[in-house]
């Protein structure tokens, strides 16, 4: 039996009462739009990458369920001020968590914060939601303007 | 599902009892009972449903109207049985008229493709009414993509009623094809069909009826509808997937082109030419769903021996209790709250995403549907991205109301830490 509050951690419900960097940039050099149609969640992502490719800023606006808000507050924590490829790192260690696999990036010093959306392997239509604001952050930092779907 | 019907005060259902049918149902959902409530999304299936499923593939199995041999001739019987069976529960005058497709959208899409496409022209609209299903829509889009013609929306006010007065306005001799559904499945609307059908047919349209959410819930008479199609599917009338009906009137039928080609719907076939099988097999090309037919067979006469009329009352009476509850249950508001509406209850917990609370349910063994029930325009209307929908069938009870409202309780109870 899945225990409701492997999902639901207090973490969660802080993050989704009141999301951190929320928000739209006014000047961001890259930004792309999320949407996951089945549940209607959809959130937009601006960014500045600075001249050395790091993430200078990051902010998220958007509507969508508590799993989704709280992933994407936190992703905006611990990506401010990485450069790509560490972003890039982050989002295959989140992609593994949620989809039930160990990550190999056991390196990375904020993992531990993911963990506690690590509890959205035991329900598999929940892992859209948790994944929607990484996807869209991706593709922001590969288009600078883009689109998304977790469909 | 006209309102007279309830007035008539029909036996009362033995739910209990009729639970029993239903295996589905006797089932633990994380150590809790099952409480199914996503009947507008499919039904659950009887025993008498299931077994003459398996009973048709373990003896009768054989194609239709294709051997002399035993097995084909008993296949054939039980699916031209199912037939008749189809045309007396929706009173169609002929069984020339009941064409089965894979589900309503094919029902739908077969009258876009065939009578649509053969009859309009640039300057011709098609009525379709605020509250439809994507599968009454897109069609029609499709269509009018396709002809030039344009889709005009007749629009619903804030209780989810459509405006009549709004409705007749757009009716013009431009109108060809008027498309309403019966029960508006995101909300729960019932729809006064007769009535729009008169005006639509003073008006010069035809009128199509999408009953997806009508005919499990109430007595369906195609001929005082007055519509000229009617749309339907078998799993939300606890018959299986995969199989649907079309009702046309005959001399439309006749009149239209095939709409798939293949085996069956054929007289005769050269190079040269093919001809058209009679109604209704001229629109039943290949193979059909042939066990799945005589499942809804199944499901037509275990409907009938209950009573439609009584399964109505049943599931108003689940209505007025799940509508009282949720007016006295704080931070809960309904979307649709419409005068005349089926047992269908969508809603919003404030500051909770239907989502979360579709999880949290399922946590305690309740089922419903989230998200936007394939009827985006009317979660557009209502401001909303989402609804939770609690959706009744015959064998819901008013513990199952209980459960339900015990888990919005715990579901705001947890968001409000």
């Amino acid at each position: 039996m899945n225990d409701l509050r492997d999902l639901y951690q207090e973490v969660i419900f802080d993050h989704n009462r009141s999301p951190r960097n929320f928000g739209m940039l006014e000047h961001p050099t890259h930004q792309a739009h999320g949407v996951n149609p089945l549940c209607g969640d959809e959130l937009t992502v601006s960014l500045v990458l600075d001249k050395g490719g790091v993430i200078e800023d990051l902010l998220f606006e958007g509507r969508g369920c508590a799993i989704s808000t709280a992933s994407a507050s936190i992703m905006t924590e611990i990506l401010k001020g990485l450069s790509v490829p560490e972003a890039d790192r982050y989002f295959d260690a989140f992609h593994a968590m949620a989809t039930g696999q160990t990550p190999s990036q056991t390196d990375l010093p904020a993992l531990t914060k993911l963990e506690v959306l690590s509890g959205v392997r035991d329900y598999p239509a929940r892992v859209k939601c948790a994944t929607l604001a990484w996807h869209t952050v991706r593709s922001a930092l590969r288009n600078a303007s883009a689109s998304v779907t977790t469909e | 599902m006209n309102s007279a019907a309830h007035n008539q005060y029909p036996p009362a259902l033995d739910v209990y009892a009729l639970r029993a049918d239903f295996p589905a149902l006797a089932q633990q959902i994380n150590g809790h009972p099952l409480v199914y409530l996503d009947n507008s999304a499919t039904t659950q299936k009887p025993q008498a449903v299931i077994d003459a499923v398996a009973d048709f593939y373990s003896r009768d199995n054989a194609n239709v109207h294709r051997g002399v041999h035993r097995l084909s001739q008993r296949a054939s019987d039980r699916f031209d049985g199912a037939r008749e069976k189809v045309r007396a529960f929706i009173n169609a005058p002929s069984c020339a008229e009941v064409i089965f497709t894979q589900g309503t959208t094919g029902a739908i899409n077969l009258v876009a493709q065939s009578y649509g496409r053969s009859i309009l022209n640039k300057a011709d609209e098609v009525l379709v009414s605020a509250m439809e299903h994507h599968a009454n829509i897109v069609p029609w889009q499709l269509l009018c993509e396709e002809t030039g013609a344009t889709l005009k929306v007749a629009p619903m006010n804030n209780n989810a009623e459509l405006l009549l007065e709004d409705f007749a306005n757009l009716l013009s001799e431009k109108t060809r094809i008027v498309a309403l559904t019966h029960v508006s499945n995101a909300l729960g609307t019932i729809n006064p069909i007769q009535k729009l059908t008169r005006q639509a047919h003073q008006a010069g349209a035809v009128v199509l009826i999408d009953g997806a959410q009508s005919v499990a819930h109430g007595p369906v008479d195609v001929q005082s509808l007055e519509c000229d199609f009617f749309a339907f599917s078998g799993h939300k009338l606890y018959g299986p997937t995969g199989i649907g009906v079309l009702y046309g009137r005959e001399a439309l039928l006749e009149a239209m082109p095939p709409w798939l080609g293949g085996g069956d719907m054929i007289r005769t076939v050269s190079f040269e030419g093919s001809t058209w099988n009679a109604l209704p097999y001229k629109f039943e090309a290949g193979t059909p769903h042939i066990a799945g037919v005589v499942g809804l067979g199944a499901a037509i006469d275990y409907l009938d021996a209950i009573g439609l009329q009584a399964i109505s009352a049943h599931e108003q009476a689940l209505l007025v209790l799940a509508t009282q509850r949720a007016h006295s249950q704080p931070g809960m508001r309904i979307i649709g709250n419409a005068s005349d509406k089926a047992a269908i209850v969508s809603f919003e917990l404030d500051g909770i995403h239907p989502h979360d609370v579709g999880t949290i349910l399922d946590s305690v063994g309740v089922a419903i549907r989230t998200g936007h029930h394939c009827a985006m325009p009317v979660m557009e209307f209502f401001g909303v991205p989402a609804t939770a929908r609690a959706s009744f069938g015959l064998y819901n009870t008013a513990e199952d109301i209980n459960a339900l409202f015990d888990a919005i309780t715990k579901t705001q109870s947890l968001f409000a830490r």
